[in-house]
């Protein structure tokens, strides 16, 4: 059955939040909030997109959101395939185009994409003739992670417009920051960022958000504390001089966190370093904390994004 | 005596501000009279070009090529470079010491100029490196290689960034009276960095490179040249903060002086679009206030020369994710038409635009070319000056395409070339005379 028969999804590809308008960000997560429920009942599997080949594509190592692409693809019941890329044609000196060229020879559906640089996803999407979902590029942007934040607030608080999220940490490496950023600002939230000043881009405060150097001015009536992963190595660069001092001025504490609404929400895009970005009491506050949320979102969201970028008998023989 | 006669011409000379119609002479590679009477003095037989009225211009000297032979052939051989020159109305350049193996020896020095003068439609100069396998660390022996015809010494696109090796060099260099030209780009600053760090290169999410660190570089020159005294020669500047830092420098005396390319004039860092690799470029593309300070910076004199920064790039190394992306573009044949806007659309007159392309770099390269005058090389441009058309990369003679202003919108275009009376370009194919 067709929830959503006539869909309105003006897109081939998911490169960058920045494309996408308020109502086609209303239309995936209306549809991924369908996709929660499927998730929780115990025959969680359809046919939709039955037939169709979804290839894995990650140039830099993860876990989770690997993971969640392939349970999104296969509850859908496409065929999902990682394509490993240590150690094959792809590191053997093979360039993104060369790839491309192998993937289109394999007729594929859609291809999730994670590279370490920025704009790598793009132009790989500029290449190959199917699907392109960016699952990560560089300090560029990572558009489902936003996409399955926003989910996650939406149900907590029952909108985004006029809500306070304060982005908090290594804004800098982030493409986590920059998608949310983006879309919160899309959505009519009011975007706050919060970081030592060696951990902000230039002229960040042109994307559209508050700069605040003080967690707990940055802190103070937010609706949402979105904290960001620090990377550790970043130390080596003198960003910052230690993880001591770090989590002195800007890991988040109860105490810290107080600043906040009393209601107000924690989220975290995971993997969590406790102690360095955020306290494990705050963490694991299952009043406050979204963090588990986040990751069941997650599928939903990968499931909805497919679903509107595949499942159109149309699409494909416009591609 | 091989002799040509160009008739009723557009004579175009910085040198003596000359801007008069007439007729110009060349016999055997030099030119032997100019003026309204020249014809007058034409010898039986000389071949007669007619003109129609466009410009005849001294060649332009490109003092600073990105040359691929030897080491890069596949790119681009010295051959093509030259033809590629010619097309643009170029007659002299100078090629960059960042060749494999890099010009850091006086065999290496020999082999360009013999090479160039075997294979060159055009005069084919070269800078050496100045400090050995561009390092940064041990001085070449300038004074060898000078003589053996380096016309200067850069570590090509690398910063000398030691200042120790700075003072060295500049200090040395002025005991035989040598120029040194410096990319002037703090490294540690840069380093890792693709893009002008601001709001373009946040919402990219490309690793920034400040503007300051062409301005720290330049600042710190600048006082190691009043330190030593040694000649010095800033490359394709193209931020507000270095150029007025020169601007002041010259007005305390100092023997500086410094270019910029056509892309630092004509484009900003929006050309970057949607990670077009074709605009990475070292230095990178600048922010619009900046692109304005070189426009002001041509027009008050400051800066003195503008070279094409020719780099050609192949294909794998521009279709890579922008940060991984090579550096550079092709820009020998369209140097002319990209300089010409400077007088069409921002104002400056013609002659002081033609300055940039020959008196402006021949001064500082001391060399005895760049201007139409009784017994100084024929070699020339003749272009027509308002003549609008596209820039068309698929038609150049450069075998790389990396170039944003491909289908750009010029107005002037290249007639013909002359290097030493005979014709090295010209647009209907004519083979030399």
């Amino acid at each position: 059955m067709d929830i959503f028969p006539a869909r309105p999804f003006p897109h081939r590809d998911l490169l960058t939040i920045d494309r996408l308008s308020a109502a086609d960000i209303d239309l995936v997560l209306d549809l991924a909030q369908t996709y929660v429920e499927q998730n929780r009942q115990d025959d969680k599997k359809r046919s939709l997109l039955r037939g169709r080949t979804i290839v894995n594509l990650f140039f830099e190592t993860s876990t989770r959101t690997r993971t969640s692409f392939e349970l999104a693809g296969k509850r859908l019941g496409a065929d999902v395939i990682n394509m490993p890329t240590d150690g094959t044609s792809v590191k053997k000196g093979e360039t993104l185009l060369d790839t491309a060229t192998t993937l289109n020879a394999m007729h594929l559906d859609a291809l999730v994409v994670r590279h370490p640089e920025s704009g790598a996803v793009q132009l790989l999407a500029e290449k190959v003739n199917c699907a392109v979902i960016n699952g990560g590029d560089g300090t560029h942007e990572h558009p489902t992670q936003a996409l399955l934040d926003a989910l996650a607030i939406r149900r907590r608080k029952g909108r985004l417009g006029g809500l306070i999220v304060a982005i908090c940490g290594d804004i800098l490496h982030s493409r986590v920051a920059r998608s949310n950023i983006a879309l919160l600002n899309i959505m009519g939230a009011r975007v706050r960022v919060v970081a030592p000043r060696t951990l902000l881009p230039a002229e960040i405060e042109r994307l559209g958000v508050e700069v605040f150097h003080d967690m707990r001015r940055g802190l103070a009536d937010a609706d949402i504390v979105m904290m960001l992963r620090l990377q550790t190595e970043r130390m080596n660069s003198n960003f910052f001089p230690s993880i001591r001092e770090y989590f002195h001025y800007f890991g988040l504490d109860a105490e810290k966190m107080a600043r906040a609404k009393p209601d107000a929400l924690i989220m975290h895009p995971g993997p969590i370093n406790r102690g360095v970005e955020i306290d494990s009491a705050v963490a694991d506050d299952l009043d406050r904390s979204l963090i588990r949320e986040q990751v069941e979102m997650g599928v939903a969201i990968r499931m909805a994004c497919l679903d509107l970028l595949l499942h159109d008998p149309g699409r494909r023989n416009a591609i | 005596m091989p002799s040509t006669l160009l008739k009723n011409a557009r004579l175009l000379d910085p040198w003596t501000s000359l801007d008069q119609p007439g007729d110009l002479l060349a016999i055997d590679g030099r030119i032997a009279a100019l003026g309204p009477d020249a014809a007058a003095s034409a010898p039986a037989g000389a071949v007669v070009i007619d003109c129609a009225g466009d410009c005849l211009a001294p060649g332009l000297v490109d003092m600073r090529v990105g040359l691929s032979e030897p080491g890069h052939e596949y790119l681009e051989s010295l051959a093509i470079s030259s033809q590629a020159a010619a097309a643009g109305g170029i007659t002299s350049l100078v090629g960059l010491p960042g060749t494999d193996p890099v010009l850091d020896d006086v065999a290496l020095v020999e082999f360009i100029t013999r090479r160039a003068a075997k294979v060159g439609l055009v005069n084919i100069y070269a800078f050496a490196a100045a400090t050995r396998g561009l390092r940064g660390e041990e001085l070449t022996e300038m004074g060898l290689m000078a003589a053996a015809g380096a016309l200067g010494f850069t570590d090509g696109t690398r910063a000398i960034a030691d200042a120790l090796v700075m003072r060295r060099a500049l200090s040395y260099a002025r005991t035989f009276d040598l120029l040194i030209v410096q990319h002037p780009e703090e490294p540690r600053l840069a380093a890792g960095g693709a893009a002008t760090e601001g709001e373009i290169a946040t919402r990219l999410g490309l690793p920034g490179i400040p503007a300051a660190a062409e301005l720290i570089m330049i600042e710190r020159d600048l006082r190691l040249v009043e330190l030593t005294g040694g000649r010095y020669h800033a490359a394709h500047v193209s931020t507000a903060g270095a150029i007025d830092a020169l601007r002041r420098g010259k007005k305390r005396g100092l023997p500086v002086t410094c270019d910029t390319a056509p892309p630092y004039f004509a484009l900003n860092e929006t050309a970057i679009g949607e990670y077009r690799s074709f605009a990475k470029l070292s230095p990178p593309l600048r922010a619009e206030s900046d692109r304005l300070a070189v426009v002001e910076g041509i027009r008050d004199g400051t800066i003195d020369a503008v070279a094409s920064d020719h780099r050609p790039r192949d294909q794998d190394a521009k279709r890579q994710p922008y940060a991984s992306a090579a550096c550079g573009m092709v820009g020998l044949e369209t140097l002319l038409p990209l300089c010409l806007a400077l007088h069409h659309d921002a104002g400056l007159p013609l002659l002081k635009v033609l300055r940039l392309l020959t008196q402006g770099p021949a001064d500082i390269l001391r060399l005895p070319v760049g201007r139409l005058a009784v017994g100084a090389p024929a070699d020339l441009v003749l272009f027509d000056l308002d003549l609008p058309w596209r820039i068309d990369a698929k038609s150049f003679k450069s075998k790389a395409r990396n170039t944003l202003f491909d289908g750009h919108p010029v107005q002037g275009k290249v007639r013909r070339t002359f290097v030493a009376g005979r014709i090295a370009f010209s647009e209907n194919g004519e083979s030399a005379l």
